[in-house]
């Protein structure tokens, strides 16, 4: 996901610009295109949440099944969401900071998430801790459950959120170097000082982006979820595993109004994102040194 | 060794924390990642070759793979030519809401796709906002049909094409076009020439991601597609239809071909890359 913010346009040589018919026809197609798979999609859910009115909307939000499933949604994107932040930190330090053989191997690894299907993404859990799995019979004499149960969606959760911080710090690390960090142990800093008060200031916008992002798919994360979830109502499932069921239920008002509340959040999400990356684009090249005091 | 390799050598004796980083980092990385997915691929191979074929060229599953990658290729081929198109409106061209148009298409990938199944699904269906009139005029049905798998995928891929397009577009030099022009070119023949060759490999590389999201795609695809086996069933439901059932074996072959596919995938989008980013250093 590479980071695009519209910057203002130059004005071009009259002889490269586009007929205006030309430019009016592509304007169209272009906004014709998002209207109909982005922004009808997103009405759609608010006019079918509030379908029989704002009562029956907030209504939804009553039942204890619904309400179980948002906590447990907060509390899944709670756990995954800070492992993969401490993770991210430790893998852009040794990657960005060092030079080791294998280094290109190890980027590529961290990406492999992006590249699995959710299914998948849930089903190698299935085969190592699901009752047939390799481990079922371990965990069973233990008593310890992870499939269909809490664990296992944690765990397909931080599966398929892997990359997301991570990828962000390492670009962003790669590209500040670390003459500065030198400097401060040069002049008698200790490494967690360093880090503490050179690295992460220099990189807080970029690991601020990953971290929403990786929350944003964290809590909407379908898929993955849903192969190890079991789908026990009120124990088990999330807000978009709760959407799934009272849909098929044709309870379309309550799918919807659960629904709203992620698209909500993907709103939101966006917002904080344009918000970062003109900060990270407004970011002066040489960052201003914290004052030692 | 060169002289940067020796700056980066004196730099891990003199910066801090590589041994517990990178320690960390291999082991989180092995116990998430690399051990599940290795383990599925033995289990896979416990099923020995013959066994895997079995699992593979059952109809039911050979039907899938072709709904599922012919659809996908679909998809992204709409989305190769939608997205350079708003791509180039976003660069080139200064309309009011510009930003606004910018900021929407990354929607896509923060909306979460059982949200964007069951909103398409309502739109689509016999009853709905579009679904209606298109079967009153055309009779055409797109929920429960392969256009409704379609609609879901060409939703999932929309940012790709753009988002790798946008950059490549933003650094290209105007001169170029402007001698073309002044050599006598068409505006058709410049952008067909000039333009078009530059951004060639970032419109692949957004095509090739977005195929690689679509064959993989679950949630937007379950509530439109209307999971008819043999009709419009897709590998990623198939693969849950047959863990419910408790075919284990079935479940774990199609789901190491899919492993494989992603990762031959995923290599040939890292080439894509490195071949974008060499023409953009040579131009």
């Amino acid at each position: 996901m590479s980071s695009a913010v519209v910057s203002p346009i130059p004005k071009a040589h009259p002889t490269v610009r586009d007929p205006w018919l030309f430019r009016i026809g592509l304007i169209t197609m272009a906004s014709a295109f998002l209207l109909l798979f982005v922004v009808i999609p997103v009405w759609t859910v608010f006019h079918e949440a509030l379908a029989k009115g704002v009562g029956t909307y907030f209504a939804a939000f009553q039942d204890s099944a619904g309400r179980s499933a948002i906590g447990l949604t907060l509390l899944v994107a709670a756990i995954a969401v800070p492992c993969n932040l401490i993770f991210g930190l430790c893998a852009s330090w040794a990657i960005a900071k060092f030079q080791f053989p294998g280094k290109s191997l190890l980027v590529t690894f961290i990406d492999l998430p992006f590249a699995v299907s959710p299914v998948v993404s849930g089903l190698i859990y299935v085969l190592l801790f699901g009752s047939r799995g390799w481990f079922g019979p371990l965990l069973s004499a233990w008593n310890v459950q992870i499939i269909f149960a809490v664990p296992g969606i944690v765990l397909a959760t931080i599966f398929v959120t892997f990359p997301f911080v991570a990828r962000e710090l390492i670009t962003i690390m790669q590209a500040q170097g670390s003459e500065e960090e030198q400097a401060a142990l040069s002049l008698g800093a200790s490494g967690w000082q360093t880090f503490w008060r050179i690295t992460l200031p220099k990189a807080k916008w970029g690991l601020l982006y990953g971290v929403i992002l990786c929350n944003a798919r964290a809590m909407g994360e379908f898929g993955a979820v849903s192969v190890v979830s079991g789908h026990i109502r009120g124990l088990t499932n999330t807000i978009p595993l709760h959407v799934e069921i009272l849909y098929n239920e044709y309870n379309f008002v309550a799918a919807f109004a659960m629904a709203s509340l992620l698209t909500l959040l993907a709103l939101l999400t966006l917002v904080i994102k344009s918000f970062l990356e003109w900060r990270m684009r407004a970011a002066p090249t040489a960052t201003e040194l914290p004052s030692f005091g | 060794m060169s002289w940067r390799a020796l700056q980066l050598w004196y730099q891990r004796k003199i910066l801090p924390g590589f041994g517990l980083t990178l320690g960390i980092t291999l082991a989180y990385l092995s116990l998430i990642v690399l051990i599940p997915l290795s383990a599925t691929f033995l289990r896979a191979s416990a099923l020995g070759w013959d066994g895997i074929v079995h699992a593979l060229t059952s109809p039911r599953v050979v039907a899938s793979f072709e709904l599922s990658f012919s659809i996908s290729l679909y998809a992204a081929l709409i989305n190769a030519l939608l997205g350079t198109i708003l791509g180039w409106v976003l660069i080139r061209y200064d309309f009011p809401g510009r930003r606004i148009v910018d900021a929407i298409v990354d929607l896509p990938f923060a909306l979460p796709t059982a949200v964007a199944g069951i909103a398409l699904t309502a739109i689509y269906a016999g009853n709905g906002l579009i679904g209606q009139p298109l079967a009153a005029l055309t009779g055409l049905k797109v929920a429960y049909t392969p256009l409704g798998i379609l609609i879901a995928l060409i939703f999932v891929g929309l940012p790709f094409v753009v988002r790798t397009v946008q950059p490549v577009l933003e650094d290209l030099e105007v001169e170029y076009e402007e001698a073309a022009a002044s050599l006598g070119a068409s505006r058709l023949q410049t952008i067909r020439r000039v333009v078009l060759p530059q951004i060639l490999p970032a419109i692949l590389t957004g095509f090739a991601l977005a195929f690689a999201r679509a064959v993989g795609e679950y949630g937007s695809v379950v509530f439109i597609s209307g999971n008819m086996p043999m009709k419009t069933e897709i590998v990623p439901l198939l693969i849950i239809t047959k863990l419910e059932q408790y075919d284990y074996a079935g479940a774990t072959a199609i789901a190491a071909l899919m492993l494989v596919i992603s990762f031959v995938l995923l290599f040939g989008i890292n080439a894509l890359q490195r071949w974008s980013h060499h023409i953009r250093v040579a131009t």
